[in-house]
């Protein structure tokens, strides 16, 4: 059966993870490598990089980041944060990458997700939706939001979630800017009204405070991942525990590989 | 050496990452007459079955891997790198029309790659299947001795799969929507759906045993 994934999610700015302030016995507490590697060992299913700079130079950092990471690491990544060309996602590709996530560049011009599909094939493009609920003309709007959360556009989410998913998105990252930083619980209806509307995946976003929110999302919410990044930056929960609460709730996880199998020796 | 072939289908470098950090050098080429003389050969691939076929006729490598299999030296494939070893693909070019004819593989394993269709997305699954799900050794293979169980879980992603025509070519299968084949073995033809270098430590153990044991 395939297992439902736990995502971790790293922030990365400038090169550094800018939510890894705690990591108080890491050699070096934001390199991004280190933070893979300890999700790794834990037993992540897969990693998220989010690239929250936009210049040029940040963009060298982070194939370089991704370059490093795929040396250590031997999981799938995904790299998100500012990708607007093809270029821009053949070199993340090259640098190690296995898929790259698109938000504000899909809006701006869907047919850019149709011809990544075509150019790279659907597996690897994930397209990021970050809607916020509005009230329009007296009725509740999960209107889509791009430039991380500050531009609304004319999109609604579950009409978008189809319109990429015909373009040949891959995959969905689908991200409840009202519930984002609160901890309070993921966006169930919105995460259950996307996963139910499309037949390509659904990463849930957005809201994670506990293991139990990743139960109910992946549940009720019917999402296929669950992502999260402070319960897991700040260590309130190591990937490892969040999983051991799913499997206790019936969620089909799949348990450290590390425990089972001696890994060759590097 | 071990030779991993570039017909500029994806992710090379993480299959020579994968191999390195097992202690193993690899050669990234798409040099035809260095594809022939491997002592190993891995065929990785990530995208349109099409494409691949395509790119592979292009760069001349189409003949030398099948010399390369008529020695008898262990050749492994990877995802893509397992599909395009069967006769024909489902999977039609882009802009084909419906009914086109089926896109020819290289024909070294007997049987066709077809869709999760509505068989698969009716019960509610997803396509792509993606993620970990577990693969069940159904016959002994090299490729999975040492494994802790008679079932582990590695990493898929793709949306199409290999329906061998003789099953006794299968050595691990996986359930989504129905079983599929998600490892085979032909004399000395390995191939594998999922991505070992995507899988953690069991995948690299993986790649370990191709290196040692085939």
């Amino acid at each position: 059966m395939l297992a439902k994934r736990v995502i971790p999610c790293l922030d990365v700015e400038g090169g550094r993870v800018v939510k890894g302030t705690k990591f108080l016995d890491l050699r070096d507490a934001g390199d991004p490598v280190e933070v893979a590697a300890r999700y790794d060992a834990e037993g992540a299913d897969e990693l998220v990089f989010l690239d929250i700079t936009a210049s040029h130079e940040a963009r060298d950092i982070l194939l370089d980041i991704v370059r490093h990471t795929a040396e250590q690491i031997f999981m799938p990544l995904t790299v998100g944060g500012g990708i607007r060309t093809i270029e821009d996602i053949r070199r993340l590709l090259q640098a190690g990458c296995d898929k790259v996530s698109i938000n504000s560049a899909a809006v701006r011009d869907p047919d850019f997700v149709r011809r990544a599909s075509d150019r790279f094939g659907s597996q690897c493009i994930v397209v990021a939706i970050d809607p916020k609920r509005v009230i329009e003309n007296g009725r509740e709007v999960w209107r889509v939001h791009i430039n991380g959360g500050r531009v609304p556009t004319d999109k609604e989410a579950v009409s978008w979630a189809r319109q990429v998913e015909a373009l040949g998105a891959g995959e969905l990252l689908l991200t409840s800017m009202d519930a984002d930083g609160t901890q309070d619980g993921y966006d169930i209806p919105m995460t259950r009204a996307v996963a139910e509307t499309v037949t390509i995946p659904v990463i849930a976003s957005g809201g994670c405070g506990s293991p139990e929110h990743m139960v109910r999302v992946l549940t009720e919410g019917k999402a296929d991942a669950a992502l999260a990044a402070s319960i897991f930056h700040y260590r309130k929960f190591s990937v490892a525990e969040a999983k051991e609460v799913m499997a206790r709730a019936g969620v089909p996880v799949r348990m450290s590989p590390k425990s089972e199998v001696q890994g060759p020796k590097s | 050496m071990i030779v991993i072939v570039d017909y500029g289908m994806g992710n090379l470098r993480s299959v020579q990452k994968a191999f390195e950090r097992i202690g193993r050098k690899a050669e990234v080429t798409d040099k035809p007459e260095k594809v022939a003389a491997a002592e190993r050969l891995v065929v990785p691939g990530v995208g349109a079955f099409a494409d691949a076929m395509a790119a592979l006729r292009a760069r001349h490598l189409v003949e030398p891997i099948r010399e390369f299999c008529a020695r008898g030296r262990p050749m492994l494939g990877i995802c893509l790198g397992l599909q395009v070893l069967l006769d024909d693909s489902e999977e039609l070019p882009l802009g084909a029309p419906a009914g086109a004819p089926l896109v020819k593989g290289l024909g070294l394993i007997p049987g066709r790659v077809v869709k999760f269709g509505p068989h698969v997305t009716a019960s509610g699954l997803k396509v792509p299947h993606m993620g970990w799900n577990v693969v069940e050794f159904v016959k002994p293979s090299p490729l999975f001795e040492g494994m802790p169980r008679q079932g582990v879980y590695f990493y898929f992603a793709h949306s199409y799969y290999a329906k061998p025509l003789d099953e006794a070519v299968t050595v691990g299968r996986t359930e989504y929507g129905g079983p599929f084949a998600s490892a085979v073995a032909v004399g000395n033809i390995y191939a594998t759906q999922f991505h070992p270098e995507k899988s953690q430590a069991v995948g690299l153990a993986v790649l370990e045993n191709f290196v040692t044991r085939t």
